[in-house]
């Protein structure tokens, strides 16, 4: 019997043993965890770069969305070749001065971070984000070396969860050309409604800023009277979905207000009277 | 054997399912069948984990230490659904992210474990494939039936198709909000189990206690 044994080994010997022999368990154990982390990580590292393809074509396909451009079946590259991708130092509304790429730039995760990031006072962060980033992209598409559309990151946050979208700007920098939501977790039928395209198209033509340069805008409660003065500055509110709408009204008061993109904007807009 | 083989496939879709007669798996199916799309990309995705983790456990039942074998089981479960979750955001990256956390769930779904511990551990590969196949299935066939009232009344719409123009989008249906909120799936999943005991029933389980019937002439 013994010598039976010896031939086969120590890997033989092992797997002779009773199921619950300490040895055997400690062995299964072991070359399970490695055949399962060997196919997990083959499964990881092979779809990988497919992965990291959807999740930026999945933006650039919300932002050609918002701007009008998206059709089904477009090349994302081809379609995507028109636009110039900028970063920008919120605080000074400069284009920042450093050498990261903005188009891998993440500014969601860069708003935790110790460097990159900047803690919102609660007066300041209306928004309710808790952080930002110091930078952040923009999306410029031009018609020739003209301006036509700029693009803004906004996110914020509604009933339930952050709202993530893209604000597309004419390029009077102050009338809205369209919005779109690309994530968010709020109530399918009420809240989820901000992805309704019929709403999102009431947006379109809306002024942001009052003669003084303040953010004028808001999400309007229940519908909006077209006689009253601030009629153009006002959108309707989605029907019983009241704090996903004033969540979305804070967010659009934030990212274009003196922490978000207003200093930037400001800047483009006296750009645009001295041309 | 291949009486087996079919009822192992069959049983589990009316007879013996995992939700209905079992109620396995309820938090998935709460969360994953406010649309159809979802609905039938979860049951797929559980199904192939179903199949091939019972497959694989009873390939090597007769080496897993009776000690650890739930972690042998957990990790096979892990794995295989990771690797779908994997192959999920690369093929299928919009449903992937319709799903977010519940293909990682299907980790935790009792149906996956129930069947490893409950058949795979006694049975031979093949027919712990088709165990598993079939469960798979008994779950997918009311995910769907569910699904398809919560998409339909909640949303006029089945496979995002617009079936009933809504008031939102111009049209004449007031869609039911509640379809689409996560109680709507408790309420429609016991409506199918009262259907399927009142035409089977040797499905209804006996009381586990009865109330005391008072009489007249008992003191209280």
């Amino acid at each position: 019997m013994a010598e039976i044994t010896q031939k086969k080994g120590f890997f033989g010997r092992l797997m002779a043993l009773p199921n619950d022999d300490p040895k055997k368990t400690i062995f299964i154990a072991l070359i399970l965890c490695l055949v399962c982390s060997v196919m997990v990580s083959t499964a990881a590292v092979t779809l990988k770069p497919k992965q990291m393809l959807n999740q930026k074509n999945d933006i650039r396909k919300n932002i050609l969305t918002v701007t009008g451009l998206y059709e089904p079946g477009v090349d994302m590259e081809t379609a995507f070749e028109k636009f110039e991708v900028l970063l920008v130092d919120l605080a000074t509304g400069e284009y920042a001065e450093n050498d990261l790429d903005p188009t891998t730039f993440d500014q969601y995760k860069a708003a935790g971070s110790p460097d990159l990031g900047v803690r919102l006072g609660n007066r300041e962060d209306i928004a309710s984000i808790g952080s930002r980033s110091k930078y952040a992209p923009v999306y410029i598409l031009r018609e020739g070396e003209e301006i036509e559309q700029l693009i803004i990151p906004v996110y914020g946050y509604g009933l339930w969860s952050t709202m993530y979208g893209f604000l597309s700007l004419e390029n009077d920098f102050n009338t809205i050309r369209g919005l779109r939501f690309y994530d968010h977790g709020e109530t399918p039928g009420l809240g989820g409604e901000i992805e309704n395209p019929r709403w999102l198209m009431k947006w379109q033509g809306k002024k942001i800023y009052d003669e003084n340069g303040n953010v004028e805008f808001r999400v309007a409660r229940g519908f909006v009277d077209n006689n009253a003065p601030q009629a153009e500055y006002r959108v309707d509110g989605l029907s019983g979905a009241t704090i996903t709408s004033k969540g979305v009204s804070n967010m659009i008061t934030f990212w274009l207000g003196e922490n978000g993109f207003g200093p930037y904007l400001q800047n483009m807009r006296s750009d645009m009277g001295n041309n | 054997m291949a009486s087996q083989a079919k009822s192992n496939v069959l049983d589990p879709l009316i007879d013996n399912n995992p939700i209905t007669l079992q109620v396995l798996g309820i938090c998935s199916a709460l969360a994953v069948t406010t649309n159809m799309t979802s609905a039938l990309i979860m049951s797929v995705a559980l199904t192939l984990v179903t199949a091939f983790s019972s497959a694989t456990i009873s390939m090597i039942r007769h080496y897993i230490p009776s000690s650890i074998r739930i972690i042998v089981q957990m990790t096979i479960i892990a794995s295989l659904v990771i690797i779908v979750d994997q192959i999920l955001k690369a093929y299928a990256y919009e449903a992937s992210k319709q799903l977010s956390v519940f293909v990682g769930l299907i980790i935790t779904n009792c149906i996956v474990m129930g069947r490893a511990e409950a058949y795979a551990m006694q049975n031979p590969p093949g027919m712990s494939f088709l165990d598993g196949i079939g469960n798979g299935l008994g779950y997918s066939v009311i995910l769907m039936v569910v699904a398809f009232i919560r998409e339909l009344f909640g949303a006029g719409k089945l496979f995002g198709h617009t079936i009933i123009p809504v008031t939102n989008d111009g049209g004449w249906y007031l869609p039911n909000g509640l379809m689409l909120l996560p109680p709507s799936a408790f309420f429609i999943i016991a409506m199918i189990i009262w259907v399927i005991r009142s035409w089977k029933p040797q499905q209804i389980e006996a009381p586990d206690y009865q109330i005391h019937q008072v009489h007249r002439t008992e003191v209280l």
